[in-house]
Parts: structure tokens; C-alpha cells; sequence
């Protein structure tokens, strides 16, 4: 869900961003080092610890054989990701590592962790790269604010007027009915006109309105095609934002124009060839 | 045709606001051609449109949308016929009385109204294995049920406005189930892992007769 997260823990470790990591949803696990290796953590702040004391997020870690890394509780922000240096393990389906669990495909043989699961370590490790390798603040995502940028949708204009202006002035809330596929948002309804599109293939980030006016926001596991009109999408650089909300969380969409939207994009890149290129 | 944004790194080529054949075979031959650029990631055929997720280091909204336009102005290469799949339906479905009453069809009169098209597979997507399938004979057009059923079974087939379809999974949907069928549509460890693509025909015949 959080790319910038994934990507960034990766090469704090010296992988490649596209190797397997663990997304830990709300809470994290203890794990226990069978060899020693190199770690990362980052996104959700979920308090995390090295045999009992704590340890610094957004910086890689090395764990000796036997130590435990835990995590005492969420402070703030839904997913925290590990990676380990040389990835984890993976099935691969579809060209994809990630875990599929509606296809039972992909990850940890298509289902989530459980206790008393053995990880294994993907690849050689290329680079010896040394602990406390750190990304500093400035260049991580303010996860505090909720403001998510979005261009204008296709279909913007299938909504009456004053839903136009609601849209970008109103506060959502995210509902308990959400997922990895998607955010129902509630707040005010909005009023969509003309007659049914036919379906199209969909995106991350899009905005879409059923006919129950409550704005819906698919994330990373979206179905490919629907026919609900978008009215928005937020951008790529706002959707590590969008990765880290939970249920009942306020958000605001703000407009912006492709250019800002392309700008933002940049910046975010920028800061992972920064952590990249950063010597220990 | 109409292009525009959809975020930062995709946009929507949308061709017509038609259901239809020629639009449809446009489309897909569209999304073949765009799916050749380096620039382009990936290109997904809609009913009458594309959406392209494109590499923004090496392509804007501006130049991509130049290049589809001049694309879709060529003539498209002559579509091969899509391959045929007939697949046999038990009509029983739950809601195959309901549209009986309501279109003032008997039982049979329906079977052979759906199963005498070849339908066409407008796209596939929705869940893995779903296509949409159509044009439905105008004699059973119905709308969306009101209220969608949270869980629908794997094969059930069912019709909504001008389209056909086959749930592939246990989902929820809005359709009415008519029918069932035993073959499977999702073939997770095949690749594609869709039975049906993009521009197949389908033919439905009573698994009864």
C-alpha cells in the first residue's frame, strides 16, 4: 500500500525497492533471527523494539542470530513495513511478489503470516552495507497530514455543482468498510447526473460515486475495471498518505494541477535516490 | 475522443459512450498498439475506451495524448475472430422466476433467448476471471437489482442491462442470477490466468437438452 515506505526500507538495506518486504497492518509481529541480517523499518510508527529496547524507525538495524525485533504498540499510522537485506522470500505470480489473497497466489503461498513461520532470506546480499544508515525526516512522507492532492477526475463534471465544490471543500471519514481495495469515504452525499458509463479500466487513487453518493477511493489491491463515474484522483505522491489512514481518520482532498501533481512525484523520487546514494 | 487525466500517471482515452462492436474492436487493437511504446506501461482495453498507465520520466499527459490520437486515426489492423467457448448452463438460478414475471417470459423462452447469441467478450476485469459479456437480445433487459446479494456463488451466470457474465468467484454482485455453469473461468496457475480475453465469443447452451 505505502510504495514510498516499501521502496525506502529496501534500499536502506542495500535491495533493490522492488524486492519482497512485510506490510504489518495495525499491529506487528516478533520476529527472531535465525542468521544475522540487516533490517529496516518504516512507515507506520508501531513503537518497534530490539530485544525489548527500543530501536530506531527509518534507519537499518543489524539483528545478530537470536535477537528478537518486536514492536510495543501503534502510535501512529496503519502499516509498517520490514525489509531485510537480499529480500524476503517470495511466491511470484502474475510478475508480482505480492500476496493475492482473493487468488490465494503470490507472498507466503497466497495467505498472511502466521505464528511459528520460517522467512527466508530471497537473494545474496550484494552490498555489505553497514547499520545506521538513516532517512532523515525531512525526507520521509508527513504522514500527519491528511490532506490528499488529486487532479481532477474524467468525470468531474457528472457531478451537480454543489457536490463539485463539496467534494474538495468537505471533510471524509474513512468507514470501518475498508480495505487494501478500497476507502469508503463518509461525509456529504453528492449527486451524480447522466446516464451509466459503461466500465473502463481503473487506477489507484481514483475517487469513484456510486449511486449512494458516498465517494469511494480504491487503493492498491482495486479491482481493474468498474463503471462508477471518477471524479477525482489522488496522485501518486498522496497515496503513501492515503496507505497510512484507518478507519475514522478525517481526510481532505485538495486539488491540484498535473504540473504541481508531476512536481510532487519528482520530490518523492528524489528522496529515494537520496536514501540510495547515501553513504553510512 | 476525449482524453484526460486519470492522476499523475495514467489517462483515459475514451473512444465513444457506445456499446458496440466496431467501438469495442477499436479499442482493444488500440490498447495492442499503445502496449508496444516504450513509454507505456500498460494499456487496458475498456468497452469503448483505454486507460494507459504511462512512465512519466519519459512520456506526459500531452505527448501521450498526441500519440493516441494520431494512433486511432489509423486504420486498425483487420481483428482476427476471437476464440469460441461454448459453455453449458444449468438454468436454474435463484432469480430466474423473478425476470420471468417481470419481462413476461416463460422459463424456456428465456433459455432460448440467452443462449442463442454468440456474445462477444467486451473486456475482462472486475474480479480475476469476470468478462463482460454482451450484446444481451433486447428482450431481457432488466436493470441492477436494487439491492446487490453481499455473496453470489462461483458460476453463477447472470444478465444486467445489455450484458452477460459469469461470476468466476464468490463475490458480491448486483445482477440476476439466472443459470449456473461447472466451467472454470479463473485458472489461477494458467497464464493468462483468465479462461476468456478481450474480443472471444462465447456461446451458451442448456446443459439439460
Amino acid at each position: 500500500m505505502d510504495r514510498f515506505a516499501h521502496s525506502a526500507a529496501n534500499l536502506l538495506v542495500g535491495n533493490d525497492p522492488g524486492l519482497a518486504t512485510l506490510e504489518c497492518t495495525l499491529t506487528g509481529p516478533t520476529l527472531i533471527a535465525e542468521h544475522a541480517c540487516l533490517v529496516a523499518i518504516t512507515g507506520a510508527d508501531f513503537d518497534p523494539r530490539v530485544n525489548g529496547a527500543p530501536a530506531p524507525a527509518w534507519t537499518s538495524l543489524f539483528l545478530a542470530p537470536g535477537d528478537r525485533l518486536s514492536f510495543a504498540g501503534r502510535r501512529e499510522g496503519a502499516r509498517t513495513c520490514i525489509a531485510v537485506a537480499g529480500g524476503f522470500e517470495a511466491d511470484r505470480w502474475l510478475g508480482s511478489l505480492s500476496t493475492n489473497l482473493m487468488a490465494a497466489r503470490g507472498g507466503m503461498h497466497g495467505r498472511p503470516l502466521r505464528a511459528g513461520d520460517s522467512l527466508a532470506v530471497a537473494g545474496d546480499v550484494r552490498k555489505t552495507l553497514g547499520a545506521g544508515r538513516r532517512v532523515p525526516e525531512q525526507l520521509r512522507p508527513a504522514y500527519s497530514d491528511h490532506t490528499l492532492h488529486a487532479i481532477a477526475g474524467p468525470h468531474l463534471k457528472r457531478l451537480d455543482p454543489d457536490s463539485r465544490a463539496l467534494l474538495f471543500q468537505a471533510s471524509y471519514k474513512l468507514s470501518s468498510n475498508s480495505d487494501r481495495i478500497g476507502y469508503r469515504l463518509e461525509g456529504p452525499r453528492l449527486a451524480v447526473t447522466g446516464e451509466e458509463l459503461l466500465s473502463f479500466g481503473l487506477v489507484a487513487g481514483a475517487v469513484q460515486v456510486p449511486h449512494s453518493g458516498q465517494p469511494i477511493l480504491l487503493m492498491a489491491d482495486h479491482q481493474t475495471a468498474g463503471g462508477y463515474p471518477v471524479v477525482a484522483t489522488v496522485v501518486s505522491a498522496s497515496l503513501p498518505i492515503a496507505a497510512q489512514l484507518l478507519p475514522g481518520d478525517e481526510l481532505r482532498l485538495e486539488v491540484i494541477t498535473v504540473e504541481s501533481a508531476q512536481k510532487m512525484r519528482r520530490a518523492r523520487a528524489a528522496s529515494l535516490e537520496t536514501i540510495r546514494s547515501a553513504e553510512t | 475522443m476525449r482524453i484526460q487525466p486519470l492522476g499523475d500517471t495514467a489517462l483515459l482515452a475514451e473512444l465513444s459512450t457506445r456499446l458496440d462492436t466496431a467501438i469495442n474492436t477499436r479499442a482493444i487493437a488500440l490498447a495492442t498498439a499503445l502496449k508496444k511504446r516504450r513509454d507505456v506501461r500498460q494499456a487496458i482495453a475498456g468497452y469503448a475506451s483505454v486507460t494507459v498507465h504511462f512512465d512519466p520520466e519519459q512520456a506526459t499527459h500531452d505527448s501521450l495524448g498526441a500519440a493516441i490520437k494520431r494512433l486511432a486515426a489509423k486504420r486498425p489492423p483487420m481483428a482476427e475472430p476471437g476464440r469460441l467457448h461454448r459453455i453449458p448452463v444449468t438454468y436454474d438460478g435463484p432469480d430466474i422466476a423473478e425476470v420471468g414475471e417481470r419481462l413476461q417470459l416463460s422459463r424456456e423462452k428465456i433459455i432460448e433467448i440467452h443462449s442463442r447469441p454468440i456474445y462477444r467478450v467486451f473486456l475482462v476485469g472486475f474480479v480475476p476471471g469476470w468478462a463482460y459479456l454482451g450484446p444481451l437480445p433486447d428482450e431481457l433487459v432488466l436493470p441492477r437489482r436494487e439491492i446487490p446479494r453481499t455473496q453470489v456463488p462461483a458460476g453463477s451466470v447472470a444478465i444486467a442491462a445489455r450484458q452477460s457474465g459469469i461470476y468466476p468467484l464468490p463475490t458480491p454482485g448486483g445482477w440476476h442470477l439466472i443459470g449456473r455453469t461447472s466451467v472454470k473461468l479463473f485458472l489461477p496457475d494458467s497464464d493468462p490466468p483468465c479462461l476468456f480475453r478481450a474480443g472471444d465469443r462465447v456461446k451458451f447452451f442448456s446443459a439439460q437438452s
